[in-house]
């Protein structure tokens, strides 16, 4: 797997619980937001608790990656207006809706999650371009495109969805909820 | 006010005495659920550590004030961790449990089952933490160890301190819950390691070979250790019969239930195997022989004195296990709705037979959680 991106790290290697999460729960504080903390460690107990302990507040863990002894761990930081769940934008499809039009014709997914997330699991197909980065890359799609975009609640797609139309992209749908119920076929990298 | 430590040998001692203790086991949910201390007089209570890193409010109105509180996580670091918050926040009598479960899973309790033909002496080894059983026969200065657990300085010093060298170390069958110990007992002691030679097609070190029929002598007194073929947990599966008094029944019976065919992949395999070791070559033994398995399940296995031990003409009428009459419900039985397998199974495989050589740590990490070798 190559490089995951991520806005914060923490280096935790040769800590011993509960010292990872002590200091990953401090850290947490000081970022925002929506961010992602790669956390550096070297205890395996690590690999069930970072998880338990993400869930346990709210936090969206990621997963994790091997390299030699040491585990990184990708965690996402809470966002409160995620979690509202209500979206704006008129032109929506479910997650079945989406199934059958990818089933039946061209479609381009793009996925506006942060790139670590993509990276533990997208629609396989799917283009990844982080919300932050839409202004500068929305000229990678093309106009004529049935552009579907999926994030993993429907809201951040929401956004996107209403910023590409303002682009004059003509074909434009928001897919709600999204990864976080997504059953289909999941690609990792 | 501080917290005090509380060892897993004084643990082990409350678990035996059946001791009244409240235990706060601090690991994840998961943890706790797969795995505990198991004991009827401990009252428990789980919290992972990370709940409780603002403090014991979450739990503070459950804490008993006039009982003794022990603290366990995985390692023994997040248990002082809470033991500290825990005193902060007025309580005393609190332990934290010393290398936490870690150091549970590796702790062994020597229980004395009987005196052998002229001085001899058989010990059982409880690995309450595990379920794991492991035997010592003394006599006249020498010993043999079968399915010694990882271990190895334990029986090496238990052996000494009975002014006995281990000339031997056996094993039952290829172990799949545990790394075994008699490896490197046989090189740190230059005793001679035996293995069934149908469990060792594949293992990568020099061991002596242990067959049906087979006797090993201990000690001048000559205590005989009698080698019976008796496959279907694994194609090997081989008892020793001791002084004509015990059968050391490895992972084919236990005290409440049978082995399992299916932890090397063969369950449909070895179904017959086992139906044929159970049913067939034990009724021909003595209803006499005491049974000492390989494990311990349950804790109703364990008897007062802390060992696990039943007369085979007892197991023939208890057991559920030996009174299925009809084959098929049988290889239902030990086919379908099994437990899920023991974690690492494969690996630990594979370090029994020496194609892979973890570290210490990694071992300890493998051998984390109960054994599930039955079926019941």
């Amino acid at each position: 797997m190559e490089e995951i991106k991520s806005d914060h790290s923490l280096d935790a290697k040769g800590m011993a619980c509960p010292m990872p999460i002590i200091k990953t729960k401090k850290e947490m504080k000081n970022i925002d937001s929506g961010k992602v903390l790669l956390i550096e460690a070297t205890d395996p107990g690590t690999k069930a608790d970072m998880k338990a302990w993400a869930e346990s507040t709210g936090h969206q863990y990621l997963g994790f990656t091997e390299d030699g002894d040491t585990l990184k761990h990708y965690i996402r930081k809470a966002s409160d207006e995620e979690a509202k769940g209500e979206t704006s934008f008129e032109h929506i499809v479910n997650n079945d809706e989406l199934k059958e039009k990818m089933a039946s014709g061209n479609t381009t997914i793009v996925d506006v999650r942060e790139s670590a997330e993509y990276a533990f699991g997208h629609i396989p197909g799917a283009k990844s371009i982080p919300l932050g980065e839409l202004d500068d890359r929305a000229n990678e799609l093309s106009e004529d495109d049935d552009i579907f975009v999926v994030c993993r609640t429907g809201n951040r797609s929401d956004l996107a969805a209403q910023k590409l139309s303002e682009k004059g992209y003509k074909n434009v749908t928001n897919v709600v909820p999204g990864m976080s119920e997504w059953d289909g076929d999941v690609e990792k990298a | 006010m501080s917290f005090k430590e509380l060892t897993v040998d004084q643990l082990a001692k409350k678990v035996v005495n059946q001791d009244n203790l409240f235990l706060l086991d601090v690991r994840n949910e998961d943890a706790f659920e797969d795995w505990k201390v198991e004991s009827d007089s401990f009252e428990h209570l789980n919290k992972p550590y990370f709940d409780l890193m603002d403090g014991i409010e979450p739990i503070q109105d459950q804490i008993p004030e006039d009982q003794d509180v022990a603290v366990i996580c995985a390692k023994g670091g997040s248990s002082q961790f809470v033991a500290e918050q825990l005193v902060d926040a007025g309580f005393d009598n609190i332990y934290s449990v010393t290398g936490g479960m870690k150091a549970w899973s590796e702790h062994l309790e020597p229980v004395k089952i009987g005196d052998l033909e002229g001085n001899g002496e058989l010990y059982q080894f409880v690995r309450l933490g595990k379920g794991c059983l492991s035997y010592m026969v003394v006599s006249d200065g020498e010993a043999a160890v079968i399915d010694a657990t990882r271990m190895a300085d334990t029986f090496i010093n238990f052996a000494e301190e009975k002014g006995a060298k281990i000339k031997y170390a056996l094993d039952t069958h290829l172990h799949a819950d545990h790394i075994s110990g008699g490896r490197t007992i046989a090189e740190k002691t230059g005793a001679t390691y035996y293995l069934p030679p149908k469990d060792a097609e594949e293992v990568q070190f020099d061991y002596e070979p242990i067959e049906d029929g087979n006797e090993i002598q201990v000690g001048s007194s000559k205590i005989d250790v009698q080698a019976l073929y008796s496959p279907g947990h694994t194609i090997g599966s081989t008892s020793f019969i001791v002084d004509e008094k015990y059968l050391m029944s490895g992972d084919i019976l236990f005290v409440q239930s049978i082995g399992r065919p299916d932890l090397a992949g063969k369950a449909e395999d070895w179904v017959g195997d086992l139906r044929t070791t159970l049913y067939e070559r034990y009724k021909e033994l003595s209803d006499e022989l005491i049974v000492l398995p390989a494990h311990f399940s349950f804790k109703e296995e364990l008897n007062d004195d802390g060992s696990v031990q039943e007369k085979l003409g007892v197991l023939f009428k208890e057991n559920d296990g030996l009174q299925v009459e009809d084959e098929n419900e049988f290889r239902k039985m030990v086919t379908e709705n099994l437990p899920p397998q023991p974690n690492s199974h494969e690996k630990i495989r594979f370090t029994n037979m020496g194609k892979e050589t973890p570290d210490e740590e990694e071992q300890r990490e493998m051998e984390i959680g109960p054994n599930r070798c039955a079926v019941r």
